[in-house]
C-alpha cells in the first residue's frame, strides 16, 4: 500500500459525494453526499499524516512519537460533520412539515 | 493553558457565556423582553475586555506584541481585535433592530439571541486563528448557528433558505478541507506560519511547486471554500435565496459580520501562509478575476430585482467584489515593501460597509415590520409617510453607491487607490465603472420612496431601540465619511499587526 492508493480512493469518494450533492433530488441523499465528501477528506488527511509527516528526532538523537495532526484533524471533522447532519435533518423535517416533500427540486419557492 | 491564556480569549468566552446564561435564564424568566435587553447590555463585557486587550498590546512597548494562545492556534493581535470590535458592534446593532421582529418568535426568542451570540463567537475566533484545524472549527461554529437562524421562522421560505445555506456551506467546507489537507500533505504542518516557512524556498520544477499541481489545487480549493463564505462570484448562487428567505435581522448579520469574518480569515491565510512571491502572484490573479466577476454579476443582476432583500443580496456580492480588489492589491505587493496599504483599505472598507449596510437593513426592517412586505414597490411614498426612515435608507443607499460625503465614498477611494498603487489600475477602472452601474438600482429605490404616490397615508414610526440603531448607523456613515481618520488609523494599526504575524 502506498500513499497514492489512499489519495486516489479519497479523491474518488470526494467526487462521488460531490456528484451526489449536485444531482440527487432527495434532501436526505444530498446530506449523505455531503458526508461522503467529509469522509473522503478524512481518508486523505490520515493518509497524509501517516506517509508524509517527517519523523521527529529529539535532542539526544532518540526517536520521538510521530505528530498525529492529520488524525486529530479527522476526528474534528467527524465530530463537526455529525453536528452538521443533525441540523440538516432538523431542517429537512421543518421543510417536510411545511410542504410534505423532501425533494430539493420542489423546494424552489424563491426562484420563480 | 494558564489563567493568562483565559484572559486572552476572554472576549470569546464572555460572549459564549452570555449565550448560555440567556438560555439558562430563559427557563425561569417569563418576561422575554428582559432577556432581550440583557443580551444587548451583556455585550458590554466582551467589548470592555477587547478594549483592555488592545490597550494591553499598546503598553508592552512601541512595537505591537502578538501573543499566541492555546498551543499557538490562536493569535491575539490588533488585527484580530479590530474584527472583534466589528463583530461585537454588529451584534449590538442587530439586537437593537430585532426587538419587534424577534417577538414574532414568541417563546423561542431567547434561542434566537443565543444563536446569534454563538455564531458571533465563532466569527471572533475566526479572526484570531492561525492554524488550519481551528480555522475549520471556528468557521463551522459561525456557520451552523447561522443555518439554524436562517430557518428560524419555520415557514416554507425560511426553512428553504436554511436548507440552502446548510448544504452549500457544507459543500464549501468540504472543498476548503480538501484544500487544507493537500496543503498539509505538502508542508507537514497545519500551522500557517510553518506552511509559509516550508514554502519559502519552494522549488518550482516544471513550472509547478514540488513538480506537481497538487499544491496549487489545494490553494485553489481553499479559495473556493472561502469564496462561498464571502459570497464572491462564481460561488455566490446561495446568497440571494438565503438572504430573501431568512429573517431580515439574520440577513443583515449574514451580510455584514459573516462576510467580515470571512475576509479576516482570507487575509490571514493568504498573507501569512502563502506570501512566497511566486505563489502570491498566482493567487493575486485568481482574486482579481473573482473581483471582476463578483462586481459585474452582482451589479448587473441587482438591476432586475423587485424584492429589496434580494437586491441587497446582489449588492453584497458586488461589494465583495470591491473588497477583493483590495485583497488582490495586497497580494500584488506582498511580500516585499510596505504592503500595508492593501489590508488597511480592506479593513476600512469592511468597517464602512458594516455601518452603511446595517443602516439600510434597519430601515428595511422598520418598514417591513409595518407593511409586511419586502417588495421595492411597497416602499412607495415612504418619503412622506416616514421622513426619517426614508431619509436614512436613501442616505445609506447613496453611501453604498459611493457618493461623498459618505463612508462608502472614502472606502472606495482607499480600495481603488491601493489597487492603482499596486499596479492594478485596470481593476480600479472596472470598479469605478461598476459603481456607476450600481447607482441605477440604488437610486431606483430612492425614486420609489420620493416620487411614487403612497399606498396609504398612515404614518409609520419605528420603536425606540430600532430608532437608536437607525440614527446611530446613519450618524456613523456621515461621521466616517467626513472624518475618516479615526477609523483609518484603527485599520492601519490592525493591518500592521497582520504584517508582523
Amino acid at each position: 500500500m502506498n500513499l497514492e492508493s489512499f489519495l486516489i480512493v479519497g479523491a474518488a469518494i470526494f467526487a462521488i459525494g460531490l456528484y451526489g450533492v449536485l444531482s440527487k433530488r432527495n434532501a436526505v441523499t444530498v446530506l449523505m453526499g455531503l458526508e461522503l465528501m467529509f469522509n473522503a477528506v478524512n481518508i486523505s488527511a490520515v493518509a497524509m499524516s501517516r506517509y508524509i509527516v517527517p519523523a521527529r528526532i529529539g535532542s539526544a538523537g532518540e526517536m520521538l512519537p510521530q505528530l498525529l495532526t492529520g488524525q486529530v484533524f479527522a476526528i474534528f471533522i467527524i465530530t463537526v460533520a455529525a453536528a452538521e447532519v443533525a441540523l440538516g435533518v432538523a431542517i429537512v423535517i421543518a421543510i417536510y412539515r411545511n410542504r410534505e416533500t423532501v425533494f430539493v427540486t420542489d423546494v424552489n419557492e424563491m426562484r420563480r | 493553558m494558564t489563567l493568562g491564556d483565559l484572559y486572552l480569549i476572554s472576549p470569546e468566552l464572555s460572549l459564549a457565556s452570555l449565550a448560555l446564561l440567556l438560555l439558562l435564564l430563559d427557563l425561569v424568566v417569563s418576561r422575554k423582553g428582559f432577556l432581550a435587553a440583557l443580551a444587548v447590555v451583556g455585550l458590554v463585557v466582551p467589548l470592555v475586555l477587547s478594549v483592555a486587550l488592545w490597550l494591553g498590546l499598546d503598553s508592552t512597548g512601541p512595537e505591537p506584541v502578538n501573543t499566541g494562545v492555546l498551543a499557538n492556534t490562536l493569535l491575539v493581535d490588533k488585527f484580530s481585535l479590530f474584527f472583534k470590535f466589528l463583530v461585537i458592534g454588529t451584534v449590538a446593532v442587530i439586537f437593537l433592530m430585532s426587538g419587534e421582529y424577534a417577538r414574532k418568535f414568541q417563546r423561542f426568542q431567547t434561542e434566537y439571541y443565543a444563536l446569534v451570540l454563538l455564531s458571533a463567537t465563532g466569527m471572533m475566533l475566526l479572526a484570531s486563528t492561525i492554524e488550519m484545524i481551528s480555522i475549520y472549527i471556528s468557521l463551522e461554529l459561525s456557520a451552523l448557528p447561522l443555518a439554524a437562524l436562517a430557518a428560524f421562522r419555520r415557514d416554507s421560505r425560511s426553512s428553504e433558505s436554511g436548507m440552502k445555506l446548510l448544504v452549500l456551506s457544507g459543500v464549501s467546507s468540504a472543498l476548503l478541507l480538501y484544500g487544507m489537507v493537500l496543503v498539509y500533505g505538502f508542508t507537514g504542518s497545519t500551522m500557517l506560519s510553518d506552511v509559509a516557512v516550508k514554502l519559502d524556498g519552494v522549488v518550482f520544477s516544471g513550472g509547478q511547486p514540488f513538480g506537481s499541481y497538487a499544491l496549487l489545487l489545494g490553494i485553489v480549493l481553499m479559495v473556493a471554500g472561502f469564496g462561498f463564505k464571502i459570497t464572491a462570484a462564481p460561488f455566490q448562487m446561495w446568497a440571494p435565496d438565503v438572504y430573501e428567505g431568512a429573517p431580515t435581522p439574520v440577513t443583515a448579520f449574514l451580510s455584514v459580520a459573516s462576510k467580515a469574518a470571512g475576509f479576516a480569515v482570507v487575509l490571514r491565510v493568504f498573507y501569512v501562509a502563502f506570501p512566497a512571491e511566486a505563489l502570491s502572484l498566482q493567487w493575486a490573479t485568481v482574486f482579481a478575476a473573482l473581483a471582476v466577476l463578483s462586481m459585474t454579476v452582482g451589479n448587473l443582476v441587482a438591476i432586475v430585482q423587485t424584492n429589496i432583500k434580494r437586491m441587497l443580496a446582489y449588492s453584497t456580492i458586488a461589494h465583495a467584489g470591491y473588497l477583493l480588489i483590495g485583497v488582490a492589491a495586497v497580494a500584488a505587493r506582498a511580500p516585499a515593501g510596505s504592503g500595508d496599504a492593501g489590508p488597511s483599505g480592506v479593513l476600512f472598507y469592511l468597517g464602512g460597509f458594516a455601518v452603511m449596510n446595517l443602516a439600510a437593513f434597519s430601515a428595511v426592517i422598520a418598514i417591513s415590520n409595518r407593511t409586511g412586505s419586502d417588495l421595492i414597490e411597497s416602499l412607495a411614498g415612504m418619503g412622506r409617510r416616514a421622513p426619517v426612515l426614508a431619509g436614512v435608507l436613501a442616505f445609506a443607499l447613496v453611501s453604498l453607491t459611493g457618493v461623498p460625503p459618505t463612508v462608502g465614498f472614502m472606502a472606495k477611494v482607499y480600495i481603488f487607490g491601493a489597487a492603482v498603487n499596486a499596479g492594478l489600475a485596470w481593476l480600479a477602472i472596472v470598479g469605478v465603472v461598476n459603481s456607476v452601474v450600481s447607482a441605477y438600482y440604488y437610486l431606483r429605490v430612492v425614486k420609489a420612496m420620493y416620487m411614487s404616490p403612497a399606498l396609504s397615508d398612515e404614518p409609520l414610526a419605528p420603536e425606540p431601540p430600532l430608532r437608536i440603531a437607525l440614527l446611530g448607523t446613519a450618524a456613523a456613515v456621515l461621521l466616517f465619511g467626513i472624518y475618516p481618520k479615526w477609523l483609518l488609523d484603527l485599520a492601519l494599526t490592525a493591518a500592521q499587526a497582520l504584517h508582523l504575524s
